[in-house]
């Protein structure tokens, strides 16, 4: 495990790549999901104060 | 009006997409989770180490699939960009800003897990040769977009700005692509060619098609999500638009 972990001594460079990338891939799926729950937030407090 | 005309059309308006939109999600999130997960690991774990770079060529399991990505999505931006200028179709519109989004991140990625490989290979962060400057220039168009974006108040003036920046801007796409062809840089070639045999085996270029085709994936998931906000929001006026606030959906 350390020896992969260890990455033959490139770990220092290949595991904040791979950080950096699955990282946005978590923003993108978290950001998309809130950005639609807002929405919908936001026109159902519009619609019941309209009501 | 013929068949695919009414389609294009039938498509382009912001019920049917969000409605197709709401449907197509599974069949996009599901495959990419799969796709990204195996690909990661078979790339980080199975593949064995290249012969002269070691465990450091593992950075292209991610660099390789944020560049790919990075020129797609602004190729697919100018396109939309086409769509909102000559039909105005709002979902063109909003394709665009939330296409933005994504884009700058892989492009930002791709920059910066770059700069990763370069360090350890080349000895250096940074250099301009074309490869890298282009790239640096695709995600300040990108931000351009973005910036247009927000600084515009009136959404179908801003739409309109964005799309001009998104078709003047893809000029700089081939240019980003044959940059190591044209000019003589430090970039190495392209790390997969269509009409070329692999230059590394299976059990390297495998994952690397799989993460590849599950970013892509998850990008259409991440797009057609987002959209589906941000085409509530431009139709919160329109009756269906707060139906289906009411409803939940």
């Amino acid at each position: 495990m350390s020896e992969f972990l260890a990455m033959g001594g490139y770990a220092r460079y290949v595991w904040p790549s791979i950080g950096l990338f699955v990282g946005l891939l978590l923003w993108m799926a978290l950001s998309a999901r809130s950005h639609h729950r807002r929405a919908l937030t936001r026109l159902r407090s519009v619609e019941r104060g309209a009501a | 009006m013929n068949a695919l005309t009414r389609t294009f059309h039938r498509w382009g308006s912001p019920p049917t997409f969000y409605r197709f939109a709401g449907r197509a999600l599974p069949w996009l999130g599901w495959p990419a989770l799969l796709l990204l997960l195996h690909g990661l690991y078979a790339g980080l774990v199975q593949a064995p180490a290249d012969y002269q770079q070691g465990d450091g060529f593992r950075i292209i399991y991610v660099h390789v699939p944020a560049a790919w990505l990075s020129l797609f999505i602004y190729t697919s931006m100018a396109v939309a960009g086409v769509i909102a200028l000559v039909w105005r179709m709002k979902v063109a519109e909003v394709y665009l800003r939330d296409a933005a989004l994504a884009g700058a991140g892989f492009t930002a990625v791709a920059l910066a897990s770059g700069m990763l490989w370069g360090q350890p290979m080349w000895g250096t962060w940074w250099v301009w040769d074309a490869r890298l400057t282009s790239e640096l220039i695709l995600l300040f168009l990108y931000l351009g977009v973005l910036a247009l974006d927000q600084a515009l108040p009136e959404p179908r003036q801003a739409a309109r700005a964005c799309a001009i920046l998104a078709i003047v801007g893809v000029i700089n796409v081939p240019i980003v692509h044959y940059s190591v062809e044209w000019w003589n840089t430090l970039h190495q070639g392209s790390s997969l060619s269509r009409f070329e045999k692999p230059a590394m085996p299976a059990s390297m270029y495998v994952p690397l098609l799989e993460v590849a085709l599950g970013t892509m994936l998850f990008y259409g998931w991440f797009v057609l999500a987002r959209m589906r906000g941000s085409i509530l929001l431009r139709e919160r006026r329109q009756s269906w638009a707060r139906a289906v606030a009411m409803e939940g959906a």
